[in-house]
Parts: C-alpha cells; sequence; structure tokens
C-alpha cells in the first residue's frame, strides 16, 4: 500500500491511529484483560491486567500513527532512484530509531511501576535487534549495491556454516558448545535439508504437499527398522531409505496426477497423517506410540564413538567426549544439504529441472511442448520424497529413538512454512527461513532473563522477571505466527522472490549491435 | 504460392466429434491442411475453433472420427507424444512461462527437438522477431501482449515444426503489431515452407493472408474455399467483415 498519491494529513492520521487503536482495545478485551487465578479458597477469580491493555493500545496507536506519517506517506517526488532509497533508508532507520527509543522510554517508565515491566523490556530489546539488523542490511546494501549483496549471501552463509562448530567451541567451550552444534546447528539443518526437499516438489513443481513429513517418517523408520533388525551400516541404509521413501513418494505420486492446488493439498495432508496412524497401530511393526529406541548410531568410517579402546576419542589419542559425535554429525548433515543444494542446482539446468518450473507455470503448455507431464510429476515427488527420507534415516541415527510424535502434521506445516517464507524456489531463502524459524524458536530456551529479570549496567536499573515459572517457548506459537506475518507483509513472496533464471544468453550484447549494423547493407 | 501436393494432404481432420461431459462441441468436423498451404478457420466466438485445435492436440479427445498428421493416425495419442511429431502450437492465451526469462521460453520450445540446433534456430526466431532478442533477459511475464504473442509463435517455432497451429495470435493487439505478426507467418511460410493452421477472430487479415479458409459455425463447418473467395462471399462478409477493416 505505497499511498503515494494519496498522503494522509496529521488529523487524519490521528484519526486512522485511533481507529487501529479502537480495534486493538476490541481484540485486548477478550485476550488481555482479564486474567484467571484461585484465590486462597481454591475459587477462580478474575483478576483484570486493564495496564496491559492500554499499554498494547498505546502500542498500536503510536505504530500506526509512526506508519502512516514517515512509512505508507513518503512524497512521489522527481527524485533520483538513488537519492529517494538513500532517503528511505535513512527514513527506516530513523524510523526503527524512534521506535527503539520510545520503547527504552516506554520500559524506563513501566520499570517504575514494577509491574509489566518485562513485557515492555522484551518488546524494546526486539526493536533495538531489529533496527541493528535493519541498518546493518541496509548499509551492505547501499554500500556494495543489491546485487552484489545477493552474490556473497551463499558464499558468506556456507562459510558461516562450515566454521560454526569451530566458532561455538571457541565461545562456548567443548561443554557448552555441545547444546549450540546440537540444538542449534543440527536441528537447523535437519530442516534445510527438509526444506530443500520440498521445495522440488512445492517451490520448483508447484505441487502443494501438505504431507511431506510422511517421507521424513518413512526414512526414519527404514533406517531404524532395517539397522535393528539386520545390523547393516548407517551408510548402506542412508541411500536405501532415500530410495524407499521416494518409492512411497511415487506411490502417492500415482493419485494425484489429475489434482492441483486445493485438492492436492487434502489428499497429501490424509496422506501424512495415514502414514502416521499406521505407525501408530501397527504395532508389531512399528511398536507402535512407544515408538523404537537403541537405533544404531553412525559410525566414523567404521569407527565407533565411544568410550571403548576402538572407539573415536581412543584411536585419535583424545579423551572421550560426546562432542565428537555431534561434531560429525553436524558435518555430515552438513554434507547432506550441500548434496542437495548441489543436485537441486544442476537439476534445475536439466531438461527435467525446467519442466518442473514449467509445470508450475502452466501444465496445458507444458503438454503442448512436448512434456510428459505425468513423468514430471512423479519424478518431482520422487526426488522430493528421496530427500525427506535422507533426512529421516539421519534424524533416526541421531536421535538413537523415534516414535510417530515426531511426525506430526505439524512438521509439515513447519517444513512448508519454511519453503513459503523462503520464497517457492530459493534455496538460500530456504535456508534464511529455517534458520529463522527453528533457530527463533530454540534460542527461546535460552531466555532466562526473562524468568530471572536483568540488570541495565550503566544506570543501575534492574528489571524484574516473569518468575521462574515462566516459560518462553509457550509463545512460540504466538510468535512464530507474529515472524510469518511480519514477513508476509514486508516479502509477501518471500525472503528471496527473486527467481533465478536457469541460464543466460551467453553471448555478448555487442553480437546483436554488428547484427544491427549489418542490416543496413 | 503453390502448394506442394503429396501424397494426402499433411493434416486431416475427418468427422471429429468432441464432447465437454455431455456437451458436444464438435459435430462432426472435416478439415484439411496440405503441405505448405496457409489455412485459416474463422467463426463467432464459442464456434469451436480452440476446440478443435486442442482436440488435435488430443486434449479433449475426439470422441468420434480420425485425424491423421502426414500419414500417421493421431487420434489416440497423448498430447506430449503428438507434441513430438512436429506439429507445434501456439494456444490460445499464448501461455507463456511467466517466471521464465524469454531465453528459457524459447529453450522450453526447444526441448522436443533435444536441443540440437539450438543456437542456430534462436537466431532464426531472433531475427524474425528483433523485439524478442532485446528482452531475451526479460520475464515473459513482464512482456506485453504483442511481445508475448512473439514469444509464443517463437517458442513453438522452436521445435522444427512441420505444421504449425496458431489460435489467434491478433487477440488484443493494435492492427500495426498484428501486421507485424502476419508478416512473420507469411515470411515462414514463404521462405521455409512452413505449414500453418491459423485459427482467428480478424476474419479480414486472416483470409487474406490464407490460401484457404475455412468457416465454422456452432461446431460444424459450413463454408470453406480459397481465401479470396470468402472474402467475396456475401454470407461471410455479412457475418464476420462487417465494421469496415478497410
Ligand atoms: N473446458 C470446457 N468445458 C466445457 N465446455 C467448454 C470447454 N471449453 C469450451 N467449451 C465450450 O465449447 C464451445 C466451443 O468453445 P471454443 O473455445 O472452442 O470456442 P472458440 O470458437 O474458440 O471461441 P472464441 O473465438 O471465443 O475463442 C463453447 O460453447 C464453450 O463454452
Ligand atoms: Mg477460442
Amino acid at each position: 500500500m505505497q499511498a503515494e498519491t494519496a498522503r494522509m494529513s496529521v488529523p487524519a492520521a490521528i484519526k486512522d491511529a485511533l481507529l487501529a487503536a479502537l480495534v486493538m482495545l476490541g481484540l485486548s478485551v477478550p485476550m488481555l484483560a482479564w486474567r484467571t487465578e484461585q484465590n486462597m479458597s481454591n475459587e477462580l477469580i478474575l483478576v483484570p491486567r486493564w495496564g496491559a491493555v492500554a499499554i498494547a493500545c498505546a502500542i498500536v496507536f503510536a505504530g500506526r500513527l509512526a506508519l502512516s506519517l514517515f512509512v505508507w506517506n513518503r512524497r512521489a517526488g522527481a527524485r533520483s532512484v538513488r537519492v529517494t532509497r538513500l532517503l528511505s533508508i535513512a527514513g527506516r532507520a530513523a524510523l526503527a530509531a524512534a521506535g527503539a527509543l520510545a520503547f527504552i522510554a516506554c520500559a524506563l517508565v513501566a520499570w517504575s511501576l514494577g509491574h509489566q515491566a518485562s513485557w515492555i523490556a522484551i518488546a524494546a530489546m526486539a526493536m533495538v535487534v531489529a533496527f541493528l539488523a535493519l541498518l546493518a542490511t541496509f548499509i551492505v546494501k547501499a554500500s556494495i549495491g543489491f546485487e552484489a549483496a545477493r552474490a556473497y549471501l551463499a558464499p558468506a552463509f556456507l562459510g558461516f556454516i562450515a566454521i560454526f562448530p569451530i566458532v561455538a567451541i571457541h565461545y562456548a567451550g567443548w561443554q557448552g558448545a555441545l547444546k549450540w552444534i546440537d540444538n542449534f546447528g543440527i536441528q537447523i539443518l535437519i530442516y534445510v535439508t527438509l526444506g530443500w526437499g520440498l521445495n522440488i516438489v512445492v517451490g520448483l513443481a508447484g505441487l502443494l504437499d501438505l504431507g511431506y513429513v510422511a517421507f521424513y517418517a518413512v526414512g526414519a523408520y527404514s533406517y531404524a527398522l532395517l539397522a535393528k533388525q539386520f545390523g547393516l551400516s548407517f551408510w548402506l541404509l542412508m541411500p536405501l531409505a532415500a530410495i524407499l521413501a521416494a518409492f512411497w513418494g511415487i506411490l502417492l505420486g500415482f493419485p494425484v496426477l489429475r489434482l492441483r492446488g486445493d485438492y492436492l493439498a487434502i489428499v497429501t495432508l490424509a496422506f501424512g497423517e495415514i502414514i502416521r496412524l499406521v505407525l501408530i497401530n501397527w504395532v508389531d511393526f512399528s511398536n507402535g506410540y512407544a515408538g523404537i529406541s537403541g537405533i544404531p548410531r553412525p559410525s566414523f568410517f567404521g569407527i565407533p564413538f565411544n568410550a571403548d579402546d576402538d572407539g573415536f576419542s581412543a584411536v585419535f589419542g583424545l579423551e572421550f567426549s560426546p562432542v565428537y559425535r555431534t561434531i560429525f554429525l553436524y558435518y555430515l548433515i552438513f554434507c547432506l544439504a550441500l548434496l542437495i543444494a548441489f543436485v537441486t542446482t544442476r537439476l534445475r539446468r536439466l531438461p527435467i529441472g525446467r519442466a518442473w518450473e514449467a509445470l508450475r507455470e502452466d501444465e496445458i503448455a507444458c503438454r503442448a511442448l512436448g512434456i510428459n507431464t505425468v513423468n514430471t510429476k512423479l519424478t518431482a515427488f520422487a526426488i522430493g520424497a528421496g530427500f525427506g527420507g535422507l533426512a529421516g534415516s539421519f534424524f533416526a541415527a541421531r536421535q538413537g529413538f523415534i516414535s510417530p510424535e515426531s511426525f506430526v502434521f505439524m512438521e509439515s506445516a513447519m517444513i512448508l512454512a519454511i519453503v513459503v517464507l523462503g520464497g517457492m524456489g530459493s534455496l538460500i531463502g530456504c535456508a534464511m527461513a529455517a534458520i529463522l524459524m527453528i533457530g527463533g524458536t530454540e534460542l527461546m530456551r535460552e531466555l532466562d532473563f526473562l524468568k530471572t529479570g536483568f540488570n541495565i549496567p550503566g544506570l543501575g536499573l534492574s528489571i524484574p522477571g516473569f518468575g521462574a515459572d515462566f516459560d518462553p517457548t509457550q509463545y512460540r506459537m504466538l510468535l512464530f505466527g507474529l515472524a510469518m506475518v511480519l514477513i508476509m507483509i514486508w516479502k509477501p513472496r518471500g525472503l528471496i522472490s527473486t527467481r533465478e533464471p536457469s541460464i543466460f544468453y551467453r553471448e555478448k550484447k555487442a553480437v546483436s549491435g554488428s547484427l544491427v549494423k549489418e542490416g543496413h547493407g | 504460392m503453390t502448394a506442394t501436393a503429396s501424397a494426402g494432404p499433411l493434416l486431416a481432420v475427418r468427422g471429429v466429434k468432441t464432447y465437454y461431459g455431455n456437451i458436444i462441441a464438435l459435430k462432426g468436423v472435416d478439415i484439411d491442411v496440405r503441405q505448405g498451404e496457409i489455412v485459416t478457420l474463422i467463426g463467432a466466438n464459442g464456434a469451436g475453433k480452440s476446440t478443435l485445435m486442442m482436440t488435435i492436440f488430443g486434449n479433449p479427445r475426439a470422441r468420434e472420427g480420425a485425424i491423421t498428421f502426414a500419414g500417421q493416425d493421431i487420434t489416440n495419442l497423448p498430447t506430449h507424444e503428438i507434441a513430438r511429431l512436429s506439429i507445434a502450437q501456439s494456444p490460445e492465451g499464448r501461455r507463456i512461462f511467466g517466471r521464465m526469462t524469454v531465453y528459457e521460453n524459447l529453450q522450453m520450445g526447444a526441448g522436443v527437438t533435444g536441443m540440437r540446433h539450438f543456437g542456430e534456430d534462436i537466431e532464426k526466431i531472433f531475427t524474425l522477431f528483433p523485439r524478442l532478442r532485446e528482452r531475451r533477459d526479460q520475464r515473459g511475464g513482464t512482456l506485453s501482449g504483442g511481445e508475448q504473442q512473439m514469444l509464443a509463435i517463437g517458442r513453438a517455432l522452436m521445435s522444427r515444426p512441420r505444421l504449425l497451429l496458431l489460435d489467434e495470435p491478433s487477440l488484443g493487439l493494435a492492427p500495426i503489431i498484428v501486421r507485424g505478426i502476419f508478416e512473420a507467418i507469411r515470411r515462414l511460410n514463404r521462405e521455409e515452407g512452413l505449414t500453418v493452421f491459423l485459427v482467428e477472430q480478424n476474419a479480414f487479415h486472416a483470409l487474406k493472408l490464407a490460401h484457404r479458409g475455412y468457416v465454422m459455425v456452432n461446431g460444424v463447418v459450413t463454408l470453406s474455399g480459397s481465401g479470396r473467395d470468402l472474402l467475396a462471399n456475401p454470407q461471410v462478409r455479412a457475418a464476420y467483415l462487417e465494421g469496415g477493416h478497410h
């Protein structure tokens, strides 16, 4: 809504902001205004929280006013693109700074009130972080240009992921790093892998799949069962799990060949649930809810990660520590992700990859151009599912325990959200979305200061926390939703929405120039 | 302008009936397109012209009758296999791949031939439509209507077809662009001997361009003849040429 023609006067903006605050009031009365608590005689009572309502309304009012005055109200003038851009950068940074300052001020005021201070403090922190991030991206973009920034994005990304364990060990020590490498690194990379797998089906071929977690489950159970029953090695079972998952992908693909959009989504959703229900109910096969434990862990090319004499630590003359296995797993999933990225970028340049993308755009045109749409869809399902199976086998090997609990619809939704927020088809966008979503939710476990409160050293202030029974992870879904809404407002087509052409015209422009000249003769 | 008559017509449509569910759209259509000809099919909205084009490509399929191309029966062939028989189509509504560049769109057209003559063919398309050369790295969806039509024709030509089916290439285009596109079709026909089957609303231009024409009304062919004869035909004039294109 770039209201460049319809500018808003200050009174109109205030009126508009009041209206927004009114809406917020309406919303916050049922959600925020009362809280149920038990009193001495074990009765439920309503504790009014009008302060929270007032703060929420004030935030909405101020935010809306700032938006309509500074963001939606930019003048359409004859400024050069560069100047406009610089102004908008400056404007946005100033806006963010103003917001941050406003929140800090609010926080200080609220601190004296004592009661809801923590909320304000969080909001203030978030604003400061957002401001810094915004400023950093704008400075990078303004100094080296947008295209150049994009070109550096992927290598910088890869470089960081490659050295992440070293960084973690350096800062957190060998023991402390375990959590960072495992909960953050490996967890995020699993979702990156899954996102890239689903990206082939949804992002490239445009087939909306809501049951992708089924293939993740097939991969995980394939590895778990085959490894336990037959004692086959991880390195053999990983590709086998991928092949089995791909087979199930084709199996799903056949009945849905004629379906598109919503109908396809419903059938794939059902497929995901069917696989999970089978795993729950076919106890002889999968051990039902109880799941499978004691799944063999992968070895370092035959050397197990244990404290024995022939274990990894002993062989390499190191002191035993579980961190070696974690680091190994980290680089293993990193390599898997790289493999998938490599295969995907390769496939995009081959006829099959181009057929997927063409299929996403127009199925009828595809057929008219001699593309076998049946095979095209089935290969998309198969390869996407195969990658899911690969991730699944890794997951089972890393956890050592799996149960149907891990393969619920929420997981499919999460992976799909990663693909959509990443920008449907962009590998780097997917990875960014995965880091944001998974890293963000993991980060919430780290927010201990929310319980204990914290001090602002320079000012000698201390801001109270919510108390020990406050669990930030409970707000996961709330923040998750907020992040999605924000991304969809800020980048409606995903974080990276521009599609890289799979091929460029190789000859120089000069060729066309010479042809034009020849035309004169 | 001599149509080199070979053993039989390049494309023969015999007694074709096509249904959408229970509704009949083509009620027994006979059409011949001989090697080297430009043949046009004109008719009012909803007459069944596009249906015939699509039926030739097997989607929807003819429920009765037969379609042969170069002597081969293609009535029951899957669409993508028909597309590999050196018949190319620029379908109704152009159906450009909007997020792909002009260059990639043309590449999609060359898929059938396995890209063997890609460099040579794309050069030919760029000479035929210089606008496409200027815009080769632009996304298809951001092209103007006329440019999209050029791209649709160019994409179809990339498969080195013997027969080109065009569905309303003039739709929504300014007269000068239409003239340019029709001129390109004529050149392809003269210089390359390309056989063209052209479905058109723009009866005046189509009949002037074509060697022969058919008039379709309500799923049946009611008139046929040389382009010049049809142009002079009072019935055709009354139904399709009112309003003065000339
Ligand atoms: N997919 C479909 N399902 C049902 N009926 C259809 C379908 N496509 C076309 N029809 C019907 O078939 C008849 C012929 O349609 P067709 O598109 O072939 O007309 P046309 O001659 O190409 O018209 P126009 O000049 O407007 O493009 C119309 O009555 C139309 O409503
Ligand atoms: Mg039509």
